[in-house]
């Protein structure tokens, strides 16, 4: 739940979601659920010659399961908190 | 189709079914925030946070069945090695609002329906279109769902060049058995040293 409810905070934010596949996309994160799957708005693919595929896509709707990373932006994460909230096992 | 619906939507929205199809399609929204609203009897129902997934979804599938602000909308599917283009039409929202309650009940992650499929493939700097038609495609194979911009959809990057199926389909069978070749000897490599592949040698593009 902890993940649920950080990734919950930053919502409207720009992240970059590396995919398993090693697609990177940046978008604005604008909601995410249990699974972890991740809706992002006004996407951009980093290295779009390699992925051609999705050179019209505007939004999408990501599969959870298949998310390697998510890059956030830094000045949106309180390290404090986040470290009190892994402490506590939340 | 339609009696497995009407059975699976009968605890929660009994009145709503006898009404027509085109009051459904009006309705969307309240059929996807069913399960959070409290039901007197029937089935036994899933905690609504089992939902949320499937809503999202419906939240998407939103622009299609709410008040026609388009005509029609592009979405495209990622899935193992090749992009699924579906462009949904009037026709087919029937079809697809009893598919909607499915979504509910099962919980079943990112189930789709594709209408009037083309199947794009890249190879290189090719790529070619095969029309495919309808598919049902199972929640666990999507990597992602996008949505196209209408603005931008003509738009196809300069690098690739439309090219006859065949060349193409020959060109990617080349390089699927290139890669599948290298993942194999980095994957046995990297075993030695420990390293378990991530996704066991699938190609997901």
């Amino acid at each position: 739940m902890l993940f649920f409810s950080f990734f919950k905070t930053l919502t409207n934010q720009t992240v970059t979601i590396e995919l398993k596949n090693d697609i990177r996309i940046r978008g604005i994160l604008k909601s995410v659920d249990q699974y972890l799957n991740i809706k992002l708005d006004d996407i951009e693919v980093l290295d779009l010659d390699k992925y051609p595929h999705l050179s019209s896509v505007k939004s999408m709707f990501i599969r959870g399961s298949v998310v390697r990373y998510v890059m956030l932006p830094r000045s949106e994460v309180d390290v404090g908190l986040l470290e009190d909230a892994t402490r506590r096992g939340e | 189709m339609e009696r497995l619906s009407l059975n699976e939507t009968a605890g929660n929205a009994p009145p709503q079914q006898p009404q027509s199809q085109q009051q459904q399609h009006r309705q969307p929204q309240q059929n996807a925030l069913g399960p959070s609203a409290p039901t007197t009897s029937g089935p036994p129902q899933l905690p609504p946070q089992m939902f949320t997934t499937a809503a999202q979804l419906l939240d998407l599938t939103d622009t299609r069945f709410g008040p026609p602000r388009r005509e029609e909308t592009d979405w495209c599917v990622a899935k193992l090695g090749s992009i699924r283009y579906g462009r949904r039409k009037r026709p087919l929202q029937e079809a697809l609002a009893y598919h909607k309650p499915r979504l509910r009940w099962r919980n079943l992650v990112a189930n789709l329906v594709l209408q009037d499929t083309i199947e794009r493939i890249y190879a290189g700097k090719l790529y070619a279109d095969v029309p495919r038609g309808i598919f049902l495609v199972r929640g666990e194979n999507v990597l992602l769902l996008g949505e196209v911009d209408l603005d931008r959809e003509d738009d196809i990057p300069t690098t690739v060049t439309k090219a006859p199926f065949e060349e193409v389909f020959e060109l990617k069978k080349k390089e699927d058995s290139k890669r599948k070749q290298g993942d194999k000897k980095r994957h046995s490599e990297l075993q030695a040293l420990g390293f378990e592949p991530e996704h066991s040698g699938e190609i997901l593009f």
